[in-house]
This record gives C-alpha cells, sequence and structure tokens, in this order.
C-alpha cells in the first residue's frame, strides 16, 4: 500500500466503549496509523493488541498521558504531531458522574467538570492549532445529548458537555473558512461500562457499535453535528424548546 | 433485570454483572458469587440462567490477544463472538475449524457447550481445537490448563457447562482455508436407508454434511441431504441482506396449519433445485443469523429444542422410532436436522457428540402434551443407550442425564463451589 494513502488517526480516551468500536471500524480493511491515547497504560494495551488483530495492515501506538495538566496536554498534542501530520482526531475520554455526589462534594464536581469538560477543550484546542496550519483534518469531539439542556439527574455532567458544545461551536466558526472539520457528536445514552448502571432500571440503550458507525460516518463527511442515533436530533429539539413549566415539572 | 435464554420459555430476573477487564474478573466474581456465566443467551434451556441469582455477562470479555497468521493460532478473550473471529480470519486464509449452526455465541460458550458442526466426521468438536485456556475460579485461583498442563481441567472444562470455572482467556488452533466460498449439493432422498447410504458415501470426501428432515412424514423420512466442501474462488463475496422478527406474535407461527403446507413447499422448492451450487461460508453455516430474534416464532410461551445422539448400530431403528412418534403426536417444527457423527471421541468430560447419528427438532412449547412427546423420546433415547444435549435441554429428567453422561461423577470433583445454574440445580442437585 502507497505509504502517503495511509490515515494517521489519533484518539484520545482509547479506552471508552464508543472510541474503541470507532477505532475498530477503522482498522478493519485499511492501512492506518494509530495512537492511542489513554490513562491507564495496560487497559489502553489492551485496546490495542486488539486492533493489532483486527486490522492487520493497521501500526497501532500507545502513549498513557496527563489529561488535566495543560502544559502536560500541550507536550503531548506537540509530539504526536511533530511525528506527521493528523489526519483524524477523536476526543472521546469521559465519565459519567453522580450527580448526588457532586452536589454534596466539590471536589467531586470540580473533577467531573474538569474531566468531561475541561480536558477535551483543552485537547482540541491544541490538536486545532496543528491542523489549521495544515488545512486539513477532521476533529471529531464527543459531547452529549445530556448538554443540550440541564436538568437536575445530571447537570453537572451536563455542564461539562455543555461546554464542549459552546466550545465546538466556536471552533467551527473560527475554522470555518479553512480546510478543517470540526465534528461535535452527541450521542444519546449508550450501553457502555459508563452506564451500566441504567440498564438495571429497564433503560433502552444504543448499542456502542452502532452508535460508533454513526460517529465514523459523520466524521466521513465532516458533518458539523451527529447525534448518535439520529433520533435524539428530534427529542432534544423538542425538549431543548419545551416552556420551563413544562419542564421544571419533569422528573427527568 | 429479566433475562430468557434461546428458548423463551421462561423470563425471570437475575442480577447482571457485566465482565469488563480480565484484570477484574476475580474481584467481581468473589463479590457476586454464586452465579453462572452468560455470553449471548444461544443456549435453548436453563444451562445458562440462574433466576433470582447472579449472571455473569460476558460479552465485554471481547478483545483479541494475539493472532498468528503463519501458524493459525489465535489467542483471545472468552467473550468473543465466533463472528468476528471468522470476520478477522477469513481474509487472511483461516477459520475456525468446528462452528455451530449459528456464529453469534462466544468462545467461552462453544468451549462450556463443546459444541459441534457439520464437519463432525472431520474435526470433532469444538473442544478439539482449544490449545489452551485460563480457568478464574471464584476463589480466586487461576488455572491455565492445556493438554499438555492440568489437561483434567481442560477436559472438565470442555463440555463442562460453565461449572469449572469462568473461562477468561482461550488459545484455538484454527484450520487453513482458501478463502469464504463452499461448494454445495443438495440431494433430496427418501425413508432412513437411503439417509444412512448418502452420509456413509459423503464422509470421506466432503467435510461438511448435514440432512433436513420433514418431521411430519414419518418412518418414509423424506429429507434433504446437503453437503459442502470448501473450494477456492476469488470473486467477491454478497452483501448478506438481514431481516428480523421485530415482536413476538400472540401465538406461534409455527402451528399444525403451517407446518405441514410450509415442509411440503420447503420439500418441493429445495428438490427442484437440488445439485451443484457456490456459497458463502455465513450463508452455508449461519442460514438463519440473518434473521434477527427468528426464536420470536415461536409466540410468548417459547419453544424447546430436542436433540439426541444415539450409537450407530441402534442408530437407524432408534430415529426411525423417535420421528414415528414425532409425526403422530403431530408436534414438531421445520426446523429438523438429522446427522452422522464421526468415531472421534470428544474431550470434555460431559461432551455431548460421541459416535452415532444425532437428530434435532425444534418444538413450539404446547405444555403438557410437549412434554408427553419428550417422555416417550427419551424412553428411546434411553433404551438405545444415547444421550440429550444439555446446551438444548430445559426438561431431561436426571436419569437419563446420569446414563447418558457417565464421566458424571469424575467430573463433579471439578466444580467450582460458587458457580450454580437452572440446570446444574436440575440435574446435579445443586
Amino acid at each position: 500500500m502507497n505509504q502517503n494513502a495511509r490515515k494517521k488517526i489519533v484518539i484520545v480516551g482509547a479506552t471508552s466503549a464508543i472510541a474503541e468500536q470507532c477505532a475498530r471500524l477503522w482498522v478493519q480493511g485499511a492501512g492506518v496509523d494509530m495512537v492511542l491515547m489513554g490513562r491507564d497504560a495496560a487497559r489502553t494495551e489492551r485496546v490495542a493488541d486488539d486492533l493489532r488483530v483486527r486490522g492487520s495492515e493497521a501500526a497501532i501506538e500507545v502513549l498513557t498521558a496527563d489529561f488535566v495538566t495543560p502544559s502536560a496536554v500541550q507536550k503531548t498534542v506537540d509530539e504526536i504531531v511533530a511525528a506527521g501530520p493528523v489526519d483524524m482526531v477523536l476526543i472521546a475520554h469521559g465519565s459519567l458522574p453522580d450527580q448526588f455526589a457532586c452536589q454534596d462534594s466539590l471536589n467531586q464536581c470540580n473533577e467531573a467538570l474538569t474531566v468531561n469538560g475541561i480536558s477535551p477543550v483543552l485537547f482540541a484546542e491544541a490538536f486545532a492549532g496543528h491542523m489549521q496550519q495544515n488545512n486539513k483534518g477532521t476533529l471529531g469531539i464527543i459531547g452529549s445529548v445530556a448538554g443540550d439542556r440541564g436538568r437536575k439527574s445530571n447537570y453537572v455532567y451536563g455542564a461539562a458537555k455543555g461546554l464542549v458544545t459552546r466550545y465546538a461551536q466556536g471552533l467551527q466558526h473560527r475554522l470555518a473558512k479553512s480546510g478543517v472539520k470540526v465534528v461535535l457528536i452527541k450521542p444519546g445514552p449508550t450501553d457502555t461500562p459508563m452506564t451500566a448502571h441504567l440498564k438495571g432500571s429497564g433503560a433502552k440503550l444504543a448499542g456502542a457499535d452502532s452508535v460508533a458507525r454513526d460517529i465514523v460516518r459523520g466524521m466521513e463527511k465532516g458533518a458539523p453535528v451527529v447525534y448518535a442515533p439520529a433520533k435524539w436530533a428530534v427529542i432534544m429539539m423538542v425538549i431543548r424548546h419545551l416552556p420551563r413549566f413544562v419542564f421544571n415539572k419533569m422528573d427527568i | 433485570m429479566k433475562v430468557s435464554s434461546w428458548g423463551r420459555l421462561s423470563s425471570d430476573e437475575h442480577n447482571v454483572v457485566p465482565l469488563l477487564d480480565l484484570a477484574r474478573v476475580t474481584g467481581t466474581l468473589s463479590r457476586s458469587a454464586p452465579g453462572i456465566c452468560f455470553g449471548m443467551g444461544r443456549s435453548y434451556g436453563d444451562a445458562c440462567l440462574n433466576p433470582g441469582g447472579t449472571l455473569w455477562k460476558t460479552t465485554g470479555l471481547d478483545h483479541f490477544i494475539n493472532f498468528d497468521a503463519h501458524t493459525g493460532r489465535l489467542v483471545c478473550e472468552a467473550g468473543m463472538l465466533l463472528r468476528d473471529i471468522q470476520r478477522m480470519a477469513v481474509p487472511q486464509g483461516w477459520m475456525l475449524p468446528v462452528t455451530p449452526g449459528t456464529q453469534l455465541v462466544t468462545v467461552g460458550g462453544a468451549i462450556a457447550n463443546d459444541v459441534h458442526g457439520k464437519n463432525h466426521h472431520v474435526f470433532g468438536s469444538f473442544g478439539s481445537h482449544v490449545i489452551s485456556l485460563r480457568l478464574v475460579r471464584s476463589n480466586g485461583e487461576i488455572i491455565d490448563c492445556g493438554p499438555g498442563q492440568h489437561a483434567d481441567w481442560l477436559y472438565a472444562t470442555i463440555g463442562g457447562l460453565g461449572l469449572t470455572g469462568v473461562v477468561a482467556t482461550a488459545e484455538l488452533q484454527l484450520r487453513p482455508v482458501q478463502g469464504p466460498w463452499l461448494q454445495a449439493e443438495t440431494i433430496p432422498f427418501l425413508g432412513l436407508d437411503e439417509f444412512f447410504h448418502l452420509a456413509d458415501g459423503s464422509e470421506a470426501a466432503w467435510e461438511h454434511t448435514v440432512s433436513w428432515i420433514d418431521c411430519l412424514a414419518g418412518a418414509a423420512g423424506r429429507g434433504l441431504f446437503m453437503r459442502a466442501n470448501h473450494c477456492d474462488l476469488s470473486v467477491p463475496r454478497p452483501k448478506s441482506r438481514h431481516l428480523a422478527m421485530p415482536v413476538t406474535p400472540p401465538v406461534s407461527l409455527v402451528n399444525a396449519w403451517t407446518l405441514k403446507p410450509f415442509n411440503w413447499a420447503y420439500y418441493t422448492a429445495t428438490k427442484r433445485k437440488a445439485g451443484l451450487a457456490v456459497c458463502d461460508y455465513e450463508s452455508f453455516f449461519y442460514p438463519l443469523d440473518n434473521v434477527q430474534n427468528w426464536n420470536r416464532m415461536y409466540g410468548p410461551s417459547g419453544f424447546y429444542q430436542y436433540q439426541s445422539v444415539v450409537p450407530r448400530a441402534v442408530g437407524k431403528d432408534a430415529v426411525q422410532n423417535m420421528l414415528g412418534e414425532i409425526a403422530r403426536s403431530g408436534q414438531g417444527s421445520f426446523l429438523a436436522v438429522l446427522k452422522t457423527f464421526g468415531d472421534k471421541p470428544a474431550l470434555g468430560m460431559l461432551s455431548f457428540p460421541q459416535p452415532g447419528v444425532t437428530l434435532a427438532l425444534d418444538f413450539p412449547n404446547k405444555g403438557r402434551q410437549t412434554l408427553a412427546l419428550f417422555e416417550r423420546l427419551d424412553a428411546i433415547v434411553r433404551q438405545a443407550g444415547g444421550r440429550i444435549y444439555p446446551a438444548k435441554d430445559a426438561r431431561m429428567p436426571r436419569d437419563l442425564f446420569e446414563s447418558g453422561y457417565p464421566r458424571l461423577d469424575e467430573f463433579l470433583s471439578y466444580r467450582d463451589p460458587g458457580i450454580s445454574s437452572a440446570m446444574s440445580r436440575r440435574l446435579m442437585g445443586n
């Protein structure tokens, strides 16, 4: 295969179930160079070993990094980009906090905002600069439907994802005239380890593999906003437009 | 949450605990035992159920660990689907040597039930291709076993119904294959003599053999004998079509009014295009995988499968008697399969395959009349010295299990005291 045709893909938060399913789709049948970033080396290696078998032509590199210190994020991204321009970046990390724990402890609240909001933005900002210089690339950021309207059951998480939403919007504005595409991804509740506790309550969750298919397709097209599954675009439009006196009576 | 197995005969509350990370399996087991592993839930009866108790959901253990494309040796986690192995390996010239009629099962489930396929007479059962496996016991003990180390643990675990520990990883030997294509031949037959004649005449030259039989035709036994070999053909694979049974119909779609016309139509239509054809491995091996939730067609009461194997010497008479009983009862389904097993002994202490002939049929659950028919079939199997396949079973009497599996006592000493299923309580007392 022509070395120049190989895509370079970076995944931040590669052990996330959705990110892992995206990676599986990307390595299938195509020779790609992939960098997997995670916080836990062993868990990231497990994902990498799997991808090496699934994509026999893929080259997979594992990187563990500090996800919250701004200078460390900058350094990590600079090092990745120094090895060659990046075609696609997927920023996928996050953790669903317990809302009540966030209300009880500002430390928990702070951590939830940092991991789900600030950290993704730092990574996106660091990659965006390089992509703008190269005038190419697709930057996918995983937000959430929870960021569309704050509600009592998870507004700290929602606020962090809302931050990501507004950030992505601004970045799209900034890069509108460039060759760089910014894709904001908003998954609905997805069947992942992060939501394992929701399943017992009978919630209907989308499979991580089908959400990943929507994401891969959306990033391929460079769609500005991808709801996954697509039905959440309609549901959230309704939720966003509900008058406050109706919304405040809802137990959601 | 409510969990059913493939036969949908029950729907009970279970505490479902996902196993997500190899490193944390031990901790999860010690916190939530007793329980039983649940993969894709394709066991028909109660082998994978534990009403009111814990199920360890294994499908999160779905990572490949290593594949050597020169030797065909694969190491993977036990929640890996056979489908994903096939899709990874076939383009590289390898394939699982043994797969059942669905590829939507996990490696752990395939080992625990020591599944077989249409090529049993050549490759034996799934367990014969396990190079090694890692067993995690509920007390935290980890046993790495293979034919050369702790072989007794391997042989207890192959076909061991998940009762010896949790299979965490397995190393499998794949077989080389030219590509995804098979050359298949369909031959109509009438009567068991013709069936056995075809089976005996095909086994040397054909890797895959299986027969569909019309369960209503009785001892006359009209059927369709299918045989196939892998072949080399470099054309692109067809895109598979996906159908689904979106809802459960209020009554079984398989009933006295539909079965006879369907069997007639299937036999007549297939007979007309009998002969040689080239087909893709997925459509030949796993025809029903493209119909999502096909098990719903039997309606809200669910269905049983009755699969037995009887020794060859008495095979013809026993199968003839069973088909006679079934035809007289008017029960059954168009899913009826007859196949001869090869002489290769299965490794597992509780493995189902043994030399002889196996008959498998679905039966919509009609309550007592269905169970009464099974008792008559049991009597035939018992007298023939045969056994029933636990993976398909939800009701066999304990004495038939004990007589069918003479190594049961030996097996019991390998059980994990922290593992128990509805089936183990029914057939082994705890």
